[in-house]
């Protein structure tokens, strides 16, 4: 089935730093507009024995909320980054050893957990961890006259008729993790997935810039 | 015929530039196959940060593509952790005495376990006089990801060459594992601008720490913080700032 989307895809700013923390093996802090969320990895490190799976490296995700203990939505993100970062990196190559993966989220204005999985690519990435490939996450909201937006704020999310997050690879541009609410057709479905995988090359052009710009003085 | 031509030209034309995980070379099969010379397949060898998938070549960490002749491939990337490899000589922290092994912290995922027989001189009568909290300088016997790692404090030979427990003094400072190969590469510019200040003994472990000593305190001090503050800058704000120190401005 022919998919047509509207060929320009409108993103907020975002930027990025890594290593900003000394602690944690691995850290980046990701902006979405007023989203920002800040992520710190720690690994491979001694694993549980009750969490020790012997062929791979256990991950833990946990995502603090701003404010308040985490909840049941805090544990669907968890559930949702976890299972991309799983399929992304290579945990086969450090068996019995445990990664934990802390994000923060320092404020929240839409799109929290596509901003949740861009700060976590990032933070895995800065650990140096091996990874098959690279992953970005885009929310799309569809508003109440059908118009594709992507990357909402919270104000247009509140107003939108249905909300999707996708996580998608690097490699090939395919779908990872899909997170929906609402309701919306079929088709509306495939050109989300479209334009999130156009709004996709420019996330991964931003990643590739910023590791250059980490990397600018050891060149 | 040059084979070298179609197959690594890629790869070789990306050294020195930043990779991310999941970049891909293709090696495909030759246009041309030459029946008449009987060429030597090439190989290459895949360092740190490149896996070969199939016919392909895979990156698995961000950073710097190097290379070194004839056909050599390895990713520089800056990380913090440490993953044990053979052969690689640490600075560990003996934490426990079990049996006849000692427990070592190299600062990987996993504790080492160093036998008391395998430092110079010693004999089942003949203990080394290693005590919980020493520091250890000591290299990778077995280092793999689905055995408990092994270290020895001697070489092939049963000498000692450099290794074994430390004396009193001097102070162990953690930096990052890029700033620690920067230091161990041949004329490695940070050290020599580190030897024109005042004379120190360094011990460098591939794990991220480093053990420093100088003639006084506050000089082993000065040394442990440049070293420390090496990572994040360039090669002109370090040759500043090792001047200002020279002058004493600090």
């Amino acid at each position: 089935m022919e998919v047509s989307a509207p060929s320009n895809v409108s993103l907020r700013e975002f930027g990025c730093e890594q290593s900003l923390l000394s602690r944690p093996d691995g850290s980046a802090s990701f902006v979405q507009g007023d989203t920002s969320v800040m992520a710190g990895v720690y690994g491979p490190a001694e694993v549980k024995v009750s969490k020790e799976i012997y062929d791979r490296a256990t991950l833990e995700v946990l995502v603090q909320p701003k404010v308040g203990l985490p909840s049941v939505r805090e544990r669907s993100q968890e559930q949702c980054v976890r299972e991309t970062c799983e399929e992304a990196l290579l945990l086969t190559l450090h068996p019995r050893s445990s990664l934990t993966l802390v994000l923060q989220v320092l404020h929240d204005d839409g799109s929290l957990l596509s901003c949740c999985l861009n700060a976590a690519c990032m933070a895995l990435m800065d650990a140096g961890l091996p990874m098959s490939c690279l992953f970005c996450g885009v929310t799309c909201a569809i508003s109440a006259y059908g118009q594709i937006i992507t990357d909402p704020t919270s104000a247009q999310e509140k107003e939108s008729r249905a909300l999707m997050t996708f996580a998608i690879d690097s490699k090939e541009r395919k779908v990872m993790m899909s997170s929906t609410k609402g309701s919306f057709s079929v088709h509306e479905l495939q050109q989300c997935v479209a334009v999130s995988q156009r709004a996709s090359e420019r996330i991964f052009q931003f990643y590739r810039d910023s590791v250059r710009r980490r990397y600018s003085k050891s060149l | 015929m040059s084979t070298t031509g179609g197959m690594f030209a890629v790869l070789k034309e990306k050294v020195g530039q930043v990779l991310v995980p999941g970049d891909e070379f293709c090696f495909g099969a030759e246009e041309t196959i030459s029946l008449s010379e009987s060429a030597k397949p090439e190989r290459a060898v895949c360092g740190p940060g490149l896996r070969r998938s199939g016919d392909r070549l895979v990156v698995m960490k961000s950073g710097v593509l190097r290379h070194k002749p004839p056909l050599t491939f390895w990713i520089d990337s800056q990380q913090k952790r440490y993953v044990a490899t053979k052969g690689e000589t640490v600075i560990g922290i003996v934490t426990a005495r079990a049996g006849d092994t000692f427990r070592v912290d190299f600062g990987g995922s996993e504790l080492a376990s160093l036998s008391y027989l395998a430092f110079e001189g010693a004999t089942k009568r003949n203990r080394p006089n290693v005590q919980v909290g020493d520091l250890v300088f000591a290299q990778f016997l077995i280092a793999n990801k689905d055995m408990e790692p092994e270290l020895v404090c001697i070489d092939g030979s049963g000498r000692a060459n450099g290794m074994g427990a430390f004396g009193a003094g001097g102070l162990l400072i953690k930096v990052s594992l890029g700033l620690v190969r920067r230091l161990l590469a041949p004329n490695s510019d940070i050290r020599l601008d580190l030897e024109q200040l005042f004379p120190c003994e360094l011990v460098v472990g591939m794990n991220g720490r480093v053990w420093v000593r100088a003639s006084s305190v506050q000089q082993t001090l000065i040394v442990a913080n440049l070293l420390q503050s090496c990572d994040t800058m360039t090669t002109q704000q370090r040759q500043q700032l090792f001047r200002r120190v020279q002058q004493g401005a600090l």
